[in-house]
């Protein structure tokens, strides 16, 4: 009991002081989880809105897999993953194996099925003469499916928040494909890793250090997103990327 | 030449043929009706002139240029269609009635003014912040007009556009429709069901019935004839064929069949179709003394509820159509199978 309870001053100390090495930490966390993210976002939502608009022979498999996908244990693709980018693997040349690199890639692929599944879900819900409406205004195909994205904006949202705290909470990928190497150099080490290493070593103040700061970030996150949403500022931030990249597009006066 | 003409035009999804072999001119500027049960063909007509359906067989002719419809993304800003069923963009009404006008790359001030004067048009003034999604059905099938309108389009397709709508919404929308006509000229073509709409909106109407057009003509000339197709057209709700026979109050009365006799203001003799708007309907737990001279006892058979309406079919012999709020059907604690009497005017009954 007194071990927990000099844990917990310890890690209140730690955080107040700002360790440097519980700095570095976090940031690599929110790092590698965010840039993961943008990955996923980058080749799931045109996956989803394919997967959700258009008719073609084995969807119903795909989708299946994918739901299928999202319960699959974190430490059996890391495996996988493991021995893809492992020296004797498929892709062993690249030198990826113990690198932010891999760990990015590997939780990208890790939050791709949640990202679609949730992604597709929220497409499918949108009115389907969404679609035809914005074509009767004069949108083209292109255009008509960003109308379609548009409604499902908070959906697709509410999609890469869950990607997220998937990939800032696991354990098993970032463990076996990133290999948690600290020091000096291309250190690898994340809030969930560190925390298992702490443990280990008995620095239980670093661990429950870690852990709270790990709670905090995902709380935080959530419950942005609801105070976000009840003000309704999602929907309007999710059409600002396109407002802004219609700005700089010269053909639009906005 | 014709603002738009279809040639020999065929629809078929599947085995199913929804529109066959169909030919027909639109003249420019005038609003033309297509008059026909649901199912007839009509909805299909209009999102083939909106250019978002292609035609099996056939072809579309647009202002003297056939249509491509594997490239359809230029002459769809010509054109624009107004669902039956009114969808609305999750945004503000602003937002809504500016979409089409952005893809046109109008300037911002230019817009903002266009906005302005669609939501004047349709009564929708100081709207432009509000929420679409959480205005009436009504109010939201008005945003969907002025979004139309707004694109200043040179063929504004519209597929029922009174259908869902109270008496006070329908009577805006049917202004706005009259007056964009004979103030900007626009070509109009709508679909409708309802006869008395059909009867008294448009320049031209067109029958419809199982995907063909069985008769073109002026509203005058068509109910004038009481064509066969138009009698069988009687499937539409509350429209009845009968024979009339004139009575000493100079008042008719039509046998409709099934032991229902209904009385109207007009004076005619034999065959005749008649026609009773289901918000001319009155619904009545017990029977009433009043002024309307058509009373009957039925039951209730069947409960759709939209928006703020309800719609019942309550069977006296036949069956009507009959319109009431919502807070009314709850007042009176309505199901199926109620026991319910329905009332209306000699006046009421539309005879053709």
């Amino acid at each position: 009991m007194a071990d927990i309870i000099g844990g917990i001053i310890e890690a209140f100390q730690l955080i107040i002081t700002g360790d440097p090495d519980i700095q570095g930490i976090v940031f690599r966390s929110l790092f590698f989880s965010g840039t993961a993210v943008i990955l996923a976002i980058l080749w799931g939502t045109p996956l989803a809105l394919l997967i959700a608009m258009k008719e073609f022979r084995g969807k119903t498999v795909i989708k299946t897999f994918l739901n299928a996908m999202i319960a699959l244990p974190t430490v059996v693709l890391g495996l996988i993953l493991f021995l893809i980018f492992s020296r004797g693997g498929p892709l062993g040349n690249l030198g990826l194996l113990y690198t932010p690199a891999a760990i990015i890639l590997g939780q990208a692929i890790l939050i791709t099925p949640v990202l679609v599944s949730i992604g597709v879900a929220s497409i499918e819900s949108v009115d389907p003469e969404i679609m035809n409406l914005s074509k009767t205004l004069g949108a083209s195909e292109s255009q008509s499916q960003i109308a379609v994205l548009k409604e499902a904006a908070n959906g697709i949202i509410l999609s890469d928040i869950a990607s997220f705290n998937r990939a800032i909470g696991e354990l098993g990928v970032v463990l076996l494909v990133g290999g948690n190497i600290a020091g000096v150099g291309n250190r690898t080490d994340v809030l969930t890793t560190s925390i298992s290493r702490s443990v280990q070593i008995g620095e239980i103040g670093s661990a429950i250090a870690l852990g709270v700061i790990l709670i905090v970030i995902v709380f935080a996150i959530n419950i942005i997103v609801v105070i976000m949403r009840r003000a309704n500022y999602l929907v309007e931030l999710a059409k600002g990327p396109f407002a802004r990249f219609k700005r700089s597009n010269k053909e639009d006066n906005e | 030449m014709f603002a738009a003409e279809l040639k020999d035009v065929t629809k078929a999804y599947g085995n199913k043929t929804v529109v066959n072999s169909v030919n027909l001119q639109i003249h420019e500027g005038e609003i033309l009706a297509l008059l026909g049960p649901n199912g007839s063909g009509k909805s299909t007509i209009l999102k083939m002139l909106a250019f978002i359906e292609d035609p099996t067989s056939g072809e579309v002719i647009f202002h003297g240029e056939r249509v491509n419809y594997k490239k359809t993304e230029e002459v769809r800003l010509e054109s624009t269609l107004v669902f039956q069923k009114t969808t609305v963009f999750s945004t503000s009404v602003k937002n809504n009635i500016a979409y089409g006008l952005k893809i046109r790359k109008m300037p911002k001030v230019e817009r903002d003014i266009a906005v302005k004067e669609a939501l004047k048009l349709v009564r929708l003034e100081g709207f432009e912040k509000r929420n679409a999604r959480k205005l009436s059905g009504g109010e939201q099938q008005r945003v969907a007009i002025a979004r139309a309108l707004v694109l200043k389009t040179r063929l504004l397709l519209l597929d029922e556009p009174t259908a869902n709508l109270d008496p006070k919404n329908a009577g805006i929308v049917e202004e706005v429709i009259e007056r964009v006509n004979r103030e900007r000229k626009v070509t109009i073509i709508m679909a409708t069901h309802n006869m008395f709409q059909a009867k008294t909106l448009p320049h031209r109407i067109a029958l419809m019935d199982e995907g063909e057009i069985t008769e073109v003509g002026k509203p005058a000339d068509v109910f004038g004839k009481l064509s066969k197709n138009l009698a069988s057209f009687a499937a539409v709700e509350n429209t009845f064929n009968g024979q009339s026979k004139i009575t000493p109050d100079e008042t008719s009365l039509v046998d409709i069949g099934n032991g229902v006799v209904v009385e109207v203001s007009d004076q005619k003799q034999g065959e005749t179709v008649i026609y009773i708007n289901a918000q001319d309907i009155i619904l009545c737990d017990s029977p009433i003394k009043s002024s309307a001279r058509n009373e009957f006892k039925g039951k209730i058979i069947e409960i759709t509820d939209s928006d703020s309406i309800v719609k019942l079919k309550v069977d006296v012999g036949r069956v009507f159509a009959v319109q009431i709020t919502k807070k009314s059907f709850k007042e009176m604690k309505l199901n199926l199978g109620s026991q319910v009497y329905i009332a209306f005017k000699a006046s009421s009954v539309n005879v053709f």
